[in-house]
């Protein structure tokens, strides 16, 4: 066809019937029928018979018919020629037709729009009516797809089902149908969702919750964990390789619910194979795959964590109760029951590093586990105790046994750093404590790099107010040694006092660092009195104001005894001393003539004869030979006594002052209960009686967890001695009495 | 009267008023005088013929004269309330200038007129506002030596069963024995004195079901609570 300006308009009537022809052939060409393909001329033609139809002067102007007749075609065409091809086929026949029509359809769509181009491009944006391209999608959305797309999607979802139980499928055609499905949604996901996605993850979830019901019966908790960890990775792959990736997250989730957390319970509490099996065997890499699968769940870590709380805290609460029943006439073996709970703690700990990836939620599970079972109390000692005894015998053996490697001590100590903080009565445990390290101090070789090293450690964790005075004595016995150097020089450049050929070591310990100890007004032997008043005499001249008050009951002598076989060096306490050299004037001496003489209470007076008369060496005779002390007995020097020994060291049995420690430590916590009561009321002025009494549980947590009774009665007496008064309006609150 | 007996042995105090002090209150205006000073007569006269010639004061065996006067058992809480009224500043005396501000009080001054306004005085003291103050009082009065601050807990059973006894005596009767079998509490504060009073206004009984131990209640009321309720087990 050849241009000319003049000539006659196409009636709509023979246009149409070109352009059906046109149709005709394209649609031959793009089913594959055997028919040549355009050539350009034609091509050209069939373009510009609508170009001309369009821009005819009226009344010929067609562009408003042409439109319609554009869409009229596809309509037909899918009406007519697609659909009921489609739905002749079933299950996957179906789904080839449907994948082929849809391409077919594309290229229809594509071939007429560029025939029917000169709409495009005037009177379709003159009017804003859907594109060509768009109409074309929507005729065959509403004439093709809406038809069809509930078989197909059933289809599609038993092929799914047919891989999930391990055969293979048609990825590629899976992938293209619904692809087409998102497409038909024409801009949104709401066709895949609605006619595919929802249906999908329905039958996902009664598969997997089936799923879950039979495995759970069947399969110990790691080959279920690699069971639902293989499901998910499955899922994931359907994913890349023919869903949508919007489907991920919720297939995902799906998934997760039913394998995981429905069954949670059931899955780590089973017998024999659930995480506290796990945790008793270390089977790590089971672990770790139980955190992995509950880590990727929003709070799913949550029930493994109570489970490793609840294991752990068992744990525990067996080494407690092995150590209550192994405690045989009392005693606990302290040494053991530490020792296990120190290991318990790494053993646990690793798994909170390793297979729980260091986890807040496993930290906390850990220690509130160990608060549970440290606060418990082993045949009447506390948590508290055991640890200070355990310290004093690590030390004591340490400064005895040099062969002991340092850093086997420093990692012993960096445990009980560790276990004291799960301690609530840490107030408690100082208290033991510092009366264990004045023993150490005094009585025995000390290392004093161990207890500076333990003393720093506990200041890091627990601050300086915990360790001041601790430090104070270590530092005591530091300064002790050059003081005692002072006084040697002393006694050597004075010329009096000095005492007759008795060597004489003091000790000033600075009151207040020092656990407090009963003075007696023992009354010495001659030989010992000398060397005190040497000592005070040299003290008055270094120092001003300062009162020296002497416990004779922490010190300790060498006395040489002459008896008959031959002379023994004893090692005593100074009480023992004195009661001995008691002899050296008379031979006998009653019970009575002894307490006058030494002026010691009946209580030492007792333990020591006891020590000297019915222990394993009697120095003294006792008579009557009874086993134990009574006012009317009288004693004698043993001249005797003999053993194979030349030294011996002769214990005096220390009072069991669990009792004193235990008041003491109850008297302090009053003390800053009312404290901290005072504190918080002159800040606030005015304040509830619960909140008053939480903050000061809080106050005080770090130290040692109050007693709420306690405080309530420190509050009362607060009351009573005009520090706070009740609101009168409301008794429920307090005030602060300026 | 309240509950210390006449023979109990007089305290170191600072010395009571003396007759010749002047009594309290406004002048008198010229008009009223003449009925004020004849008020303040009667009132004085009547002062005198309980009170102790020597001290000048009505001591403990006046009191119980006057009680017998006024038909009342010493032991009454109608005298406690008279000594309220007085603003009476002495457990078992009453001072001539505590006399007047009472009797004046009470727009009486004779004997039979103070007898008939008794009950009328009790009503008063019933008041709300007015019985927490007089129940603090009674404890107040109590205390006779100087800076005490608690009375024993054979004194507090009495002042309930003679305070509180009359409006709440179930409860009355369940804390008089506890308190009696206790062994924790040896005396008891002001505090814990009002708390008694704050208990049974507002704690229904005996279920105690509106007993909250997590409020500040004092120590001892949640001890008695555990108590009765272990008992009622």
């Amino acid at each position: 066809m050849s241009f000319s300006q003049n000539r006659e308009p196409i009636t709509i009537e023979d246009g149409f019937k070109l352009i059906d022809a046109a149709v005709t052939k394209l649609t031959r060409i793009i089913e594959g029928k055997p028919e040549p393909p355009f050539l350009p001329e034609e091509y050209i033609g069939n373009y510009t018979i609508v170009y001309n139809m369009c821009i005819q002067k009226p009344p010929h102007d067609s562009s408003g018919p042409l439109y319609e007749k554009y869409g009229a075609i596809l309509q037909a065409y899918d009406k007519l020629t697609i659909l009921p091809s489609i739905m002749e086929k079933h299950d996957e026949y179906m789904l080839r037709e449907l994948s082929r029509w849809w391409e077919i359809n594309k290229i229809m769509v594509r071939w007429l729009s560029h025939f029917f181009y000169y709409l495009d491009r005037y009177y379709i944006a003159r009017n804003g009516i859907p594109s060509l391209t768009v109409v074309g999608m929507t005729c065959f959305r509403d004439h093709v797809y809406e038809k069809v797309h509930f078989n197909v999607k059933q289809v599609v979802i038993a092929l799914i089902h047919k891989e999930r139980e391990g055969q293979q499928i048609d990825r590629a055609l899976l992938k293209n149908v619904l692809d087409l499905f998102v497409q038909n949604g024409m801009g949104n996901m709401e066709r895949y969702e609605k006619d595919f996605e929802d249906f999908f993850l329905t039958e996902t979830n009664s598969y997997y919750s089936r799923k879950a019901s039979s495995w759970i019966q069947e399969d110990s908790c790691p080959e279920y964990m690699i069971k639902a960890e293989e499901s998910l990775k499955k899922e994931k792959e359907r994913v890349s390789h023919y869903l949508h990736s919007d489907t991920e997250p919720k297939l995902v989730a799906n998934v997760q619910t039913n394998l995981l957390v429905s069954v949670a319970k059931q899955l780590l509490e089973k017998e024999n194979s659930g995480c506290s099996a796990l945790l008793r065997d270390d089977k790590t890499d089971d672990l770790s795959r139980m955190y992995r699968l509950y880590h990727a769940i929003p709070q799913g870590l949550e029930p493994v964590a109570v489970a490793f709380r609840l294991h752990v805290t068992a744990e525990g609460n067996s080494l407690i109760k092995q150590a209550e029943d192994a405690a045989t006439s009392g005693i606990v073996e302290e040494q053991v029951l530490v020792r296990k709970i120190i290991d318990l703690h790494d053993k646990y700990m690793a798994y909170v590093t390793d297979c729980f990836q260091n986890h807040t939620l496993f930290h906390k599970s850990l220690k509130e586990a160990f608060e549970i079972f440290c606060n418990k109390k082993v045949a009447g000692s506390s948590s508290a105790e055991m640890l200070a005894t355990f310290c004093d015998n690590l030390f004591k053996k340490a400064a005895n046994d040099k062969s002991n490697d340092d850093s086997t001590i420093e990692s012993t100590i960096d445990n009980v750093v560790k276990l004291l903080d799960y301690i609530s009565d840490k107030d408690l445990f100082a208290e033991f404590y510092r009366k264990k390290l004045a023993r150490r101090l005094l009585f025995g070789k000390f290392s004093d790099d161990h207890e500076r090293s333990i003393l720093t450690k506990l200041k890091g964790q627990f601050g300086g107010q915990f360790t001041s005075k601790m430090e104070g004595m270590v530092t005591d016995m530091q300064l002790g040694k050059d003081q005692q150097t002072g006084f040697e020089e002393y006694l050597k450049n004075a010329n009096t006092g000095k005492p007759k050929g008795i060597d004489f070591t003091v000790t000033v310990l600075t009151t207040g660092f020092w656990p407090s100890y009963k003075t007696s007004d023992l009354n010495l032997p001659l030989e010992m009195v000398n060397c005190i008043e040497s000592f005070k005499a040299h003290y008055e001249i270094k120092t001003n104001h300062r009162r020296l008050m002497w416990i004779y009951s922490l010190g300790n002598c060498n006395l040489t005894a002459r008896f008959d076989a031959k002379p023994i060096e004893l090692i005593v306490s100074t009480y023992q001393a004195a009661v001995l050299c008691a002899f050296n004037h008379t031979e006998r001496l009653t019970y009575q003539e002894l307490i006058d003489q030494l002026n010691l209470s009946h209580e030492d007076l007792v333990r020591v004869l006891h020590s000297l008369s019915c222990a394993k060496y009697k120095f003294l005779k006792k008579e009557p030979a009874s086993k134990t002390i009574s006012k009317t007995d009288s004693f004698e020097f043993n001249s005797k006594f003999t053993d194979k020994m030349r030294r011996i060291k002769v214990p005096l049995p220390p009072v069991d002052d669990r009792k004193k420690v235990v008041e003491d430590v109850d008297k302090d916590r009053r003390y800053a209960i009312d404290a901290s009561l005072v504190r918080i009321m002159k800040s606030r002025k005015v304040l509830p009686h619960q909140q008053l009494v939480s903050e000061c549980v809080e106050q005080l947590s770090r130290m040692f967890k109050p007693d709420i009774k306690m405080i309530k009665k420190r509050i009362e007496d607060l009351i009573s001695r005009d520090y706070l008064e009740r609101d009168t309006e409301n008794p429920n609150t307090f005030k602060y009495v300026a | 009267m309240p509950p210390r007996s006449a023979s109990k042995p007089s305290k170191k105090r600072s010395n009571p008023d003396s007759v010749t002090s002047s009594a309290t209150g406004p002048v008198p205006s010229a008009s009223s005088k003449k009925k004020a000073s004849k008020e303040v007569d009667g009132t004085d006269k009547l002062f005198d013929k309980y009170a102790n010639a020597s001290s000048g004061v009505i001591d403990p065996e006046g009191i119980e004269k006057l009680c017998s006067s006024l038909e009342v058992p010493h032991t009454d809480i109608r005298i406690l309330m008279l000594a309220w009224r007085m603003k009476a500043e002495r457990q078992g005396y009453f001072t001539k200038g505590e006399w007047r501000i009472g009797l004046k009080a009470l727009k009486v001054d004779t004997i039979g007129k103070l007898k008939k306004a008794l009950p009328e005085l009790e009503k008063e003291v019933r008041e709300p506002l007015n019985f927490r103050d007089f129940y603090a009082y009674a404890f107040q009065y109590c205390l006779t030596e100087d800076k005490q601050k608690f009375l024993d807990t054979e004194t507090i059973c009495q002042l309930l069963d003679m305070v509180l006894g009359s409006t709440f005596r179930a409860q009355v009767d369940y804390l008089i024995d506890y308190l009696k079998i206790q062994k924790d509490y040896k005396v008891i504060s002001m505090d814990q004195w009002r708390g008694f009073c704050r208990f049974c206004n507002e704690i229904s009984f005996p279920d105690m079901t509106n007993y909250n131990l997590e409020l500040a209640w004092p120590s001892i009321l949640d001890d008695f609570f555990e108590w009765l309720r272990e008992k009622q087990a």
